[in-house]
C-alpha cells in the first residue's frame, strides 16, 4: 500500500471530470422533476447517449459532433417516455423502468460493432494564463470543454428557475398542474419539453462517459450512474446549486476509491467499488427527512377533463 | 376532427384482458420489423422465438427449459406484484436474488461434504432469509427515515453484485478449483443439489415453489384481509388510511415478502440450473420479472402465464442466436419493447378514445 502515490492536485482535478456525467444527468432530471414528471429512465437514456455519442464520434472523427449525437439520442429516447406518460397517461414509475430496460437493450444492440474501438480524443482546453496558476490552474482550468458546458448548464438552470418567466411556468406546472392548466399554460407541452431536455442532458452525460471518462464502449458501462443522478436530485432538494455540490461529492467518492484501488489498499477491490452506492444510500437517508421541497405534482398523471 | 381521451368510470373489463395480448401482437410486429432491419427474415425469426421451443424438432429439450427459466421469473414477479399493487416499488429484486443465492450456497458450502437430509431445507431457509433481509433494508429505511425505496433497493443491486464478485473470488472460491473463480459446483453435492424431481422434466423445487406462490398470492389477494388492504392502498391511499390500514406494516410486508421470494428464486437457481456461485451468476431475472409482473396485470394467474411467455422469449432468443445469428441484445430489447407497448395500450383500459367531429369551443 502506498498512499503517498496519490497526488492531491491530480485527485481534485479528476473530481471535476469524474463528476461531469452525473452532474449533466442530474441537472436534466432536476428540470424534469420540477415540471412534475418523475422519469426513472435516466440510466437508459444515459447509456443510449453513451453509444450514440460514441458511434457518431467514431464515424465522423469529431468528438464535438459525437456529443451532439449523444444528446440527440438521449432526447429521442426520452420522447418515448413522454409519449407514454403524457399522451398515453401511463404510470410514471413503470414507464421510467420500461425506458431503462429498453435503453439498456437498445444500447447493447447498437454497440455491437464498437467493442474495443478507440474514440477520437477530446482535446483539453489550453487556457492561457489561468491554466498556469499554480495549484488552481491544474484543478480548475485544465479540462475539456464539456466540463465547463456542464457547469454553465447548472448556472443556466439555476438562473432560469429563479429569474425567468419560463422557469416560473415550469415550476407552476410542477407544483400544481390543474392550476397551471386553468391559467392557460400548456401543461403537456411544457412537460414534454422538460422531458426532452432531461433526455438530452442524460445523453450528453452518457456521451461524456464513453468519449472522455472511460473512453471506450462496454455494455452496461453506466453501471448505475443514472440512478445515482436520480438520488442526487433528491439529495439536492430539487435545487440546482446543491446538485453541483452533490455531484462533486459523488465524483470525489468514485475518484478516491479508484485511487485507493490503484494504491493497493488492503481492502478487496469489490468492497471499494461498492462504496459509491453505499454512500448514495447513506446520503439519501440523511437527506430524506425533509420532503417538503419536492414538487407537489411530482409523478401525478395530468388529464385535462372538461 | 380530433381524437380525445375520455376517462372511463371504471376500468374496462374487456381491455384488462385484451391489452396484454394486443401488446404481445404489436411487439411481434415491431420486433419483426427490427429483425428485418438487422437483415434477418422476420417471419422466420418470430417463428423461431415463439414456435420452435414449443413444437419444433428439439422441443423435447426446450419444453423443460420453459419451467427452468419461468420458475424464477414467476417466483420473483409474484412478490413484486404485491408491492406494485400497494404502490410500493421494489425494483431491487436482482439484488435480493443474488443475496438469496449467496446465503443458500453459503449454507451448502459450510456443510460440504456432509450428506444429510436437512442440508437442502436449511439452504432454502437461508436463501429466503437472505433475500428477506436484503429487502428489509429499503423497507426499514423508508419507514424510519422516509427514504425512497426505489432508489435504495436499486442501489443495493449494485452492492449485491460486488458482493457476489467478492464471494466468487474470495471466501466461496472452490479450494479444488485450481485457482479459477467460482465456488464448488453444487450439482456434484447430492445433499445440496436442487435436481429435477422427475429426471429431464425441468421440474425442480423452484417450480414447485413458484406454483405454491401463485396459489398463495391468489388466495391472499382474493380472500384475505391483508390482500384487501394491499389492493386498497394502491387504489385509494386515503381511503386505506381511514380503513385502518397501517402503511408502515404494509411496506415491511411487501418488501420483505418480495425479497424472500426473490431470495428463494436465487437459491433454487444456484443449487440447480446454475450450480455454482460465479461472477456472472445473475442474468437479469430480477429486472425481467418487473416486465412479467406488469404483463400479468399484477394478477397471480396472469403472472404465471406471463412468466412462461417471457421464458419462451429467453429460450427462443437463444435458439435464434444459434440458428439465425440474432444478437442477444435484440431479445433484451424485444422484452423491453413488450413493457413499452403494454403501458401504451393500457390507456384503453382506463380511457375511451373519442373522435370529436367539431373542434371544441374555446
Amino acid at each position: 500500500m502506498d498512499l503517498s502515490s496519490i497526488n492531491p492536485i491530480l485527485l481534485l482535478a479528476s473530481i471535476m471530470a469524474a463528476s461531469t456525467p452525473i452532474l449533466l444527468a442530474a441537472i436534466g432530471e432536476l428540470i424534469v422533476e420540477r415540471s412534475g414528471v418523475l422519469n426513472l429512465g435516466v440510466e437508459g437514456m444515459m447509456i443510449t447517449g453513451a453509444i450514440c455519442g460514441f458511434a457518431i464520434a467514431v464515424g465522423t472523427g469529431s468528438p464535438a459532433i459525437g456529443f451532439i449525437g449523444g444528446a440527440v439520442g438521449g432526447a429521442l429516447l426520452s420522447l418515448l417516455f413522454a409519449l407514454l406518460t403524457q399522451v398515453a397517461l401511463a404510470n410514471h414509475v413503470a414507464s421510467g423502468l420500461a425506458l431503462t430496460l429498453f435503453g439498456l437493450g437498445l444500447s447493447s444492440l447498437l454497440g455491437q460493432g464498437y467493442v474495443g474501438v478507440k474514440p477520437p480524443p477530446t482535446p483539453k482546453l489550453d487556457i492561457p494564463v489561468l491554466g498556469d496558476i499554480p495549484l488552481l490552474g491544474p484543478i480548475l482550468f485544465s479540462h475539456d470543454l464539456m466540463v465547463y458546458v456542464a457547469l454553465a448548464l447548472v448556472a443556466g438552470v439555476w438562473a432560469m428557475l429563479k429569474y425567468s418567466r419560463a422557469g416560473l411556468i415550469l415550476r407552476a406546472v410542477g407544483e400544481n398542474h390543474d392550476a397551471a392548466h386553468a391559467l392557460g399554460y400548456k401543461v403537456v407541452r411544457v412537460r414534454i419539453a422538460a422531458i426532452a431536455f432531461g433526455g438530452a442532458c442524460a445523453g450528453l452525460g452518457g456521451a461524456y462517459l464513453s468519449l472522455v471518462r472511460v473512453p471506450q464502449w462496454t455494455e452496461g458501462m453506466t453501471a448505475g450512474i443514472g440512478w445515482i443522478a436520480l438520488a442526487l436530485v433528491v439529495f439536492a432538494s430539487w435545487k440546482a446549486g446543491r446538485v453541483l455540490l452533490g455531484a462533486w461529492l459523488f465524483g470525489g467518492v468514485s475518484v478516491l476509491q479508484l485511487n485507493l484501488q490503484a494504491a493497493g489498499v488492503a481492502i478487496p477491490v469489490e468492497y471499494l467499488s461498492m462504496s459509491p452506492y453505499v454512500i448514495t444510500i447513506l446520503v439519501l437517508v440523511i437527506m430524506s427527512a425533509d420532503k417538503s421541497r419536492a414538487p407537489a405534482s411530482l409523478g401525478r398523471i395530468f388529464h385535462a377533463s372538461q | 376532427m380530433k381524437l380525445q381521451l375520455e376517462k372511463r368510470p371504471q376500468p374496462s373489463r374487456r381491455w384488462i384482458y385484451l391489452s396484454p395480448l394486443l401488446a404481445v401482437v404489436i411487439t411481434m410486429l415491431v420486433g419483426g420489423a427490427l429483425f428485418a432491419a438487422l437483415g434477418k427474415n422476420p417471419v422466420e425469426a418470430i417463428a423461431t422465438i415463439f414456435w420452435e421451443p414449443l413444437f419444433g424438432e428439439f422441443a423435447f429439450y426446450y419444453r423443460p427449459q420453459l419451467l427452468v427459466k419461468g420458475a424464477p421469473l414467476i417466483l420473483i414477479a409474484i412478490g413484486l406484484s404485491l408491492g406494485f399493487r400497494a404502490g410500493i416499488w421494489n425494483i431491487g429484486a436482482e439484488g435480493q436474488y443474488i443475496i438469496g443465492a449467496l446465503s443458500g450456497a453459503g449454507v451448502a458450502l459450510a456443510f460440504y461434504p456432509l450428506d444429510a437430509w436437512f442440508v437442502f431445507p436449511l439452504m432454502a431457509l437461508a436463501g429466503a432469509l437472505g433475500g428477506w433481509a436484503w429487502g428489509m433494508i429499503p423497507a426499514v429505511l423508508k419507514l424510519r427515515f422516509g427514504t425512497n425505496e426505489i432508489l435504495v433497493s436499486l442501489m443495493l443491486v449494485y452492492v449485491a453484485e460486488q458482493l457476489l464478485a467478492a464471494m466468487a473470488l474470495g471466501p466461496m472460491k472452490n479450494p479444488d478449483g485450481m485457482g479459477f473463480p467460482g465456488s464448488r459446483n453444487l450439482q456434484d453435492y447430492p445433499a445440496a443439489h436442487n435436481a429435477d424431481l422427475i429426471t429431464g422434466s425441468g421440474l425442480h423445487w423452484g417450480v414447485v415453489a413458484a406454483l405454491v406462490a401463485v396459489i398463495a398470492a391468489y388466495i391472499l389477494l382474493g380472500r384475505h384481509m391483508l390482500g384487501y388492504q394491499i389492493r386498497l392502498s394502491g387504489e385509494a391511499p386515503r381511503a386505506a388510511r381511514f380503513a385502518g390500514v397501517k402503511p408502515g406494516l404494509l411496506t415491511l410486508f411487501c418488501l420483505g415478502t418480495s425479497g424472500a421470494l426473490a431470495g428463494l428464486a436465487g437459491m433454487f437457481e444456484v443449487s440447480g440450473p446454475a450450480g455454482q456461485v460465479s461472477i456472472d451468476f445473475n442474468v437479469g431475472y430480477g429486472f425481467t420479472a418487473i416486465i412479467v409482473a406488469f404483463l400479468g396485470r399484477l394478477h397471480p394467474v396472469g403472472i404465471a402465464l406471463a412468466g412462461l411467455l417471457m421464458a419462451l422469449t429467453y429460450i427462443g432468443g437463444e435458439i435464434a442466436q444459434g440458428n439465425l445469428g440474432l444478437p442477444a441484445a435484440a431479445i433484451q430489447m424485444f422484452q423491453g419493447m413488450l413493457l413499452f407497448f403494454l403501458l401504451a395500450v393500457d390507456v384503453l383500459t382506463n380511457y375511451r378514445l373519442r373522435l370529436l367531429r367539431r373542434p371544441e369551443a374555446a
